[in-house]
């Protein structure tokens, strides 16, 4: 499979993300788009880590050239969990406050 | 045309479709289930590229985890279509059209780049994938970072505990 239709694949699911951030109102559909983009950006990493694997193995069967990109993305999972519990903690802390959603509540913060 | 590339559009149709119903669904909880629905067709190209661990690793924790914690939340604050703030017509159409520009831009710039012809992913094959494979290059050239990123799990917890107590 040409690495192309990886990369355009992943492209249109990272522009769907960025549609949603500047489309959507509610912030728990906003903090959604932000992990669409971050799963988009996981499956680039892994179809990059396998081109580079694939053009490696020819010269040394034995290499394991590109296992860097899966463990990168095997990282990013793990910051992305924590980055969920402690967004998912504000927003449920704003919703105390303000007892809506709305982003549009939180321009408050440019006076 | 073969069984992985029928399978690719395959997987790549429904991942694409279930994104967009993200956006387009009113009812909050539905927007979760199609995300799940995202998920299962990332994982299922994970497979496709013989990346194992990360296709269970991704079932486990975004699908399994994140996605559990979304849907208590939403569960929690009530929310359903009623409760869903607009956003004026004009805006959403301004969004679509500036995310439309920033996908012709980057598709653009990639059909331009000379490095990427001819390059091929390996699809099925290939063992890098495989948990073997990882677990050695996790515990010996990556344990420092799989160590701090236990630190940054400890410090989340406190954190989500602290921001979302009482007063």
């Amino acid at each position: 499979m040409p690495v192309q239709y990886y990369i355009y694949f992943c492209l249109a699911l990272f522009s769907i993300g960025v549609i949603g951030v500047l489309t959507r109102r509610n912030a728990i559909i906003v903090f959604m788009c932000i992990e669409l983009m971050l799963n988009a950006v996981n499956l680039l990493l892994v179809a990059f880590s396998k081109m580079h694997h694939a053009a490696a193995i020819t010269s040394n069967p034995a290499t394991t050239a590109g296992i860097d990109g899966q463990l990168f993305v095997f990282f990013i999972m793990v910051v992305a969990a924590a980055e969920v519990s402690v967004g998912l903690a504000i927003i449920v802390m704003m919703y105390r406050n303000t007892h809506s959603v709305d982003i549009n509540f939180l321009n408050r913060l440019k006076n | 045309m073969s069984t992985v590339q029928l399978l690719f559009f395959f997987l790549s149709v429904l991942a694409i479709f279930s994104a967009v119903m993200v956006l387009v669904s009113k009812n909050p909880v539905h927007s979760v289930l199609w995300l799940i629905a995202v998920f299962f067709a990332i994982s299922g190209h994970y497979i496709l590229l013989n990346a194992q661990f990360l296709a269970i690793v991704n079932l486990i924790v975004y699908a399994g985890a994140i996605m559990v914690l979304f849907l208590f939340v939403i569960m929690l604050m009530n929310l359903n279509a009623e409760s869903e703030p607009r956003k004026h017509l004009r805006m959403k159409f301004a969004g679509v059209i500036s995310g439309g520009c920033f996908l012709l831009v980057l598709i653009s710039l990639v059909r331009q780049t000379p490095e990427l012809t001819g390059k091929t992913v390996m699809m099925a094959t290939g063992d890098i994938g495989l948990i073997k494979n990882l677990g050695k290059a996790l515990f010996s050239d990556y344990v420092v970072p799989f160590e701090i990123s236990s630190v940054l799990f400890l410090s989340a917890m406190v954190g989500a505990v602290v921001i979302g107590k009482k007063d």
